[in-house]
């Protein structure tokens, strides 16, 4: 791996249970660079997160991860009824460096505290998660990615339920992550957000692409690999504006 | 209110529900927040024909209740493993046999007299050993519950991300429902085999009601159950009513009167001036 490369996937499947999820995936990513993942629910856009986390082999290639991952996973998964503060959930993230007797003391709940001021929640630092707005969870997830120091991180979902506002203000600070010298990968249905990435990573249960945004979103049966022939050209829209199927909340 | 005071059965019974409220209130948060109240009410069933066999063979309850709840544990995990059956099912199965066995011998002709204590609990007969296991099931739990904080915390938030953190979820789990059916084993000689599941789901739930934080919601729990649990046997002194089933309706009541409470602090709250918003 060249130095600044925090991720390479070579020829990489992985699954459950020895049966490959996903195949043929073929990717590098370097320290600054956000990836766009797309795909529709179910074609292993999931599969491909937990394998960069460590929690599943390849079955076959290679995976390398040059960083510690941060996983940010989407706040609806996450129990809004939990009795903790946004300070409780980013100092989650000291818990892989501490002894397993030991819990998280004033040291740690300092570092979480800068964290959440450095994503722009320190004033809500006491507030219960559950109260906070979807993007302020989103961005308190993110904090506690930081407190474990994460070089790679893997945002799932990150924009959706997120008015237009939230997802500009979480966008803007997921770029000055990655200037900052990480590498962050998204999944997202979003193909504006995707646009706005430096690569774009089409998946359905194989590789369908992987490129610049220009050259992987600008490409039709791409995107009909991608989400199947659902595809819908808008007429009169400027260029080709495509809806992916499943744009609505489940 | 001090006259029952000066009876000893009485002094030991108050010690007893201190001991069992603190450390059940407790971990009692846990088991709500971890969605294992059913489970609590299974294990405690389910360590009935141990209760009996114990009765029947004159020895402390305590060593019939340990074998029983680990069979029953190690029946669960292993029923639900067969295809098709999922984890509630395989609980039902196995509560009802055990259950069931240990009507079976408690209906035997061998079976002592006043074997309905076993189902029903006899707080006011906490025997020195009583008191010396619910002291150390105290301990034990806070200890436990001290230690393992931060890990339970994040496995119960977010079990899909808790990998990533260094945590376990199958590791939180197996340690709460060990401390719990620990938990169940001690205290179901007071409250009975019937009864015992309300000291570690009623003040959690009440506490839920009025707490947003892990550690204050742990020490009110703790709290209320002792009150419950005080308040109740003052109720059976007083009232001459069946001492397990006092308290079991004293928690229920502790439960009622925290959800009016719950719905005012959270319309105050909703009336509360706007705090800062960052989008």
């Amino acid at each position: 791996m060249q130095p600044d490369v925090l991720i390479e996937a070579t020829g990489l499947s992985a699954g459950y249970d020895g049966t490959p999820a996903i195949s043929g995936v073929e990717f590098s990513l370097s320290a600054g660079q956000t990836l766009a993942l797309l795909g529709p629910n179910g074609g292993g856009k999931t599969t491909l997160l937990r394998a960069l986390l460590g929690e599943l082999r390849p079955i076959e290639g290679t995976l390398q991860v040059g960083a510690r991952c941060g996983a940010v996973p989407q706040t609806e998964r996450s129990r809004l009824d939990y009795p903790v503060s946004a300070l409780d959930v980013a100092t989650m993230g000291t818990l892989p460096r501490l002894p397993w007797w030991r819990r998280p003391g004033r040291h740690e709940r300092e570092a979480a505290r800068s964290e959440l001021e450095r994503v722009g929640l320190g004033a809500l630092a006491e507030q219960t998660f559950g109260r906070l707005s979807g993007g302020q969870r989103q961005r308190v997830l993110i904090a506690r990615a930081l407190v474990q120091d994460a070089g790679v991180l893997l945002l799932d979902e990150p924009f959706s339920g997120l008015d237009r506002p939230s997802a500009e203000g979480l966008e803007a600070l997921i770029d000055e992550l990655a200037q900052e010298g990480r590498a962050v990968v998204i999944a997202t249905h979003d193909l504006e957000q995707a646009r706005a990435c430096d690569l774009v990573l089409c998946i359905n249960k194989s590789q369908i692409a992987c490129g610049q945004p220009e050259r992987v979103l600008g490409d039709l049966e791409v995107l009909e690999a991608t989400y199947g022939g659902a595809i819908v050209e808008i007429p009169g829209a400027e260029g080709r504006a495509i809806l992916p199927p499943h744009h609505h909340h489940h | 209110m001090l006259e029952p005071l000066q009876e000893p059965f009485m002094q030991r019974a108050l010690a007893e529900v201190i001991l069992v409220g603190v450390a059940g209130g407790a971990l009692g948060c846990w088991v709500v927040f971890y969605g294992f109240s059913y489970a609590a009410e299974s294990l405690a069933h389910s360590l009935f024909p141990g209760l009996v066999i114990a009765s029947i063979a004159g020895i402390p309850l305590l060593l019939g209740a340990t074998p029983a709840i680990v069979v029953a544990a190690l029946a669960i995990a292993l029923s639900a493993r067969i295809a098709g059956v999922g984890r509630e099912a395989a609980v039902a199965v196995v509560v009802t046999t055990m259950f069931g066995l240990g009507v079976l011998l408690a209906l035997s002709p061998q079976s002592p007299p006043g074997i309905e204590t076993l189902l029903f609990g006899d707080v006011f007969g906490a025997t020195d050993a009583d008191l010396a296991t619910a002291a150390g099931f105290a301990v034990l739990a806070i200890v436990a519950l001290r230690l393992l904080h931060g890990r339970l915390l994040v496995a119960g938030f977010d079990r899909g991300a808790a990998r990533s953190l260094g945590v376990s979820p199958a590791f939180a789990d197996a340690a709460l429902l060990i401390l719990l059916a620990a938990g169940t084993v001690v205290a179901v000689q007071g409250l009975g085999n019937l009864l015992v599941v309300a000291v570690f789901v009623g003040p959690a739930a009440a506490a839920r009601q009025l707490s947003e934080r892990m550690l204050p919601m742990m020490a009110l729990a703790a709290g209320l159950a002792v009150l419950a649990g005080v308040g109740g046997l003052y109720l059976s002194y007083y009232a001459g009513t069946a001492g397990g089933a006092s308290v079991a309706l004293a928690i229920v009541a502790v439960y009622l009167l925290s959800l009016p409470l719950g719905q005012l602090r959270r319309s105050r709250r909703a009336f509360a001036p706007a705090e800062v918003t960052i989008a």
